[in-house]
């Protein structure tokens, strides 16, 4: 299972990118996409749309469920991932890659700092998953 | 290949003794249209003894429509193949969690048998139906003693219609009072179609965590009730199987912000005789007489779905209800409800379900109906303990008449929840719930019912563990499955990926 340096973690398994310049591109992480199974429908909001910290920017649809996708900052959708519409699977594939969601334009880029880095999402993840 | 069955480290020396999906008869048969040959024919009319009369030109079709021309025997022989393809509650042990799949007991079908009540029309006056009608209200005076209720009504078709009539009745409670109110909330452990009913019925979904040991978390539902919340809606137990022990402060601090409480009777089965939603605080009910009542799960057929409620939300109830005169003891159908929601159902609801469920409630009698719930309950804990050591509980506690457990630990080998019930189909078994409720990795939701006998409970018990060791063993086996049934895995993802839709 992958964990991106570059890359923040939250609790709900979505990964955010910073690219500089205000710009933070969103998806589900490697363990996400594995837990949901084979992803057969992703909704993902038009660009423009306000997006909140916390708050469901979207959703996932596997042959398992349902899940909402969760926002890690504040601010506006300025790109969304077209091949998601016809090819769903990219996420399965390649959630840090082809699989990503949206890029938001943020309003606070200090938000990225209360998210998790890649060695302690690792750890979140190993805990999450013993038994 | 199959199994090695038993190797004997089980609790039950026999392993594999359901009941596999075989049809009998030659094979390579197909649909009835690759059957269908000119001019075969499953009848002869008569010669015809009246005026021939011809549709007029602008009625009439372009060309014959594309039917099947089969013989009778090719009729009779396709259908019979295609029943012994299936798989019911008849045919073997179908421990669907959330399902309450129980035998479904002959009785109840020779009681709606019965021509008096199958030649029953909706139109026929109230003096010639009130043998009907004394089943309906007799029926009602028993599901308001078994829930708390006041007042129920038997229109609704089936459970999610159920829940979207009590959903009705909240919305139509708080617009009498004023407001009718924003957001319903419901934990996230809950039935898909929840969110579902509570959209239709105009509100907002908000979800409620679990708490670690998998019941609502209290204080996360104070912090959420305030004067926009409509009400609560909740199994219990609850979609884990586990009791909601703090019930009571959960309806009482929705009651404090003038919400109401609904209960989904998913799960009355494991409570009949013990505990009762009126006493735990709900204002509304909905009953599964398919579950809890043992009707038949009709697969698309006629179903129904009984809605009590407490007193301030008798007004509201769909019209009509049975009514009866207490001087004369006749009964008869009250339209004039002017608070009415209106009706969900066209004339009474499903009246055939309704005398099947009625066959069962006073068939079993109160004492009965505690000792069914009582059964319920220990044949899961049996059951999950059987099975604990390859397949552990989910959360910690005692579930009541189902039990989640996870089948994580078959991860190591690469083995998925899917894989397991799959492997299952092949030992005969029509598998557990898979992947529900979301919030549990790996979910395997299992409900024996009570009507499944110790040995039954064993020999699956046998047949998950076996699954566990080949899973160990040879994983490929477990991807593979099913391989005995007359279609292979479905490509489930490719299903839904590409939708092909026609209606």
């Amino acid at each position: 299972m992958e964990f991106p340096e570059e890359l923040r973690y939250t609790r709900e398994h979505e990964w955010a990118l910073d690219e500089s310049g205000g710009r933070v591109r969103i998806g589900i992480t490697d363990y996400a996409q594995d837990a949901l199974g084979d992803v057969v429908y992703v909704d993902v909001p038009e660009t423009g749309t306000e997006v909140r910290a916390g708050e469901p920017f979207g959703e996932v649809e596997s042959t398992k469920s349902v899940s909402d996708v969760y926002s890690p900052v504040n601010g506006t959708v300025v790109e969304r991932n077209p091949l998601l519409d016809e090819r769903p699977e990219l996420v399965n594939e390649e959630p840090y890659g082809d699989g990503w969601m949206i890029v938001v334009e943020v309003s606070d880029p200090d938000q990225l700092d209360d998210l998790m880095g890649a060695a302690e999402y690792r750890t979140f993840v190993e805990e999450v998953g013993e038994g | 290949m199959s199994g090695d069955g038993s190797s004997g480290d089980g609790p039950v020396a026999r392993a594999g003794v359901g009941a596999p999906v075989r049809s009998q008869g030659p094979p390579g048969a197909g649909t009835l249209m690759e059957a269908s040959r000119p001019g075969r024919r499953a009848w002869s009319f008569p010669e015809l003894d009246v005026r021939e009369t011809r549709i007029p030109d602008e009625h009439r079709r372009a060309g014959p429509p594309a039917l099947p021309e089969v013989a009778e025997r090719d009729l009779v022989r396709h259908f019979t193949r295609l029943s012994q393809s299936n798989y019911g509650v008849d045919t073997g042990f179908y421990p669907l969690g959330s399902c309450s799949m129980k035998y479904n007991p002959k009785l109840a079908e020779a009681a709606a048998a019965i021509p008096g009540f199958q030649r029953v029309h909706p139109h026929q006056p109230e003096a010639t139906v009130q043998g009907a009608l004394q089943l309906v209200w007799r029926l009602e005076r028993a599901l308001c003693e078994l829930t708390g209720m006041a007042r129920v009504t038997f229109q609704p078709a089936a459970g999610a219609s159920g829940e979207l009539t009590g959903l009705l009745l909240m919305r139509a409670y708080h617009t009498k009072q004023g407001n009718p109110r924003t957001k319903v909330i419901i934990p996230d452990s809950a039935h898909g179609t929840n969110p579902a009913s509570v959209t239709l019925a105009g509100y907002r979904v908000v979800a409620v965590p679990s708490n670690d040991r998998g019941l609502v978390d209290l204080d996360a539902l104070r912090g959420l009730v305030d004067e926009d919340v409509a009400g609560f809606m909740v199994t219990n137990p609850n979609t884990l199987g586990l009791f909601e022990e703090e019930i009571q402060g959960i309806t009482r601090a929705v009651h404090e912000v003038g919400g109401l409480v609904y209960y989904d009777g998913a799960n009355l089965n494991a409570i009949m005789g013990r505990v009762r939603p009126g006493d735990m605080g709900f204002d509304i009910v909905h009953m599964n007489t398919h579950k809890t009542f043992a009707t038949p799960h009709g697969g698309g057929g006629p179903g129904a779905g009984p809605v009590g409620v407490a007193p301030r939300l008798v007004p509201f109830l769909p019209a009509p209800t049975v009514e009866r005169d207490d001087d004369t003891g006749e009964f008869r159908l009250d339209h004039d409800r002017p608070d009415s929601i209106g009706r969900v159902h066209g004339f009474f609801g499903n009246f055939g379900v309704l005398v099947r469920a009625y066959a069962y409630v006073y068939g079993y009698g109160g004492d009965g109906l505690k000792a069914v719930s009582e059964a319920a309950v220990l044949n899961a804990n049996y059951l999950a303990a059987l099975v604990g050591e390859a397949y552990p509980l989910a959360y910690p506690g005692r579930p009541m008449h189902e039990f989640v457990a996870t089948a994580r630990r078959l991860r190591k080998h690469g083995v998925r929840a899917m894989d397991v019930a799959k492997r299952l189909i092949d030992l005969g078994y029509h598998p557990s719930t898979v992947y529900f409720p979301l919030v549990v990795e790996e979910a395997l939701m299992v409900e024996p019912t009570e009507t499944e006998s110790r040995e039954t409970l064993e020999a699956f018990a046998e047949a998950m563990l076996q699954v566990a060791r080949e899973a160990a063993r040879d994983p490929d086996l477990l991807h593979e499955a099913p391989v005995t049934t007359p279609v292979r895995r479905l490509d489930e993802a490719g299903a839904a990926r590409n939708l092909k839709l026609r209606w």
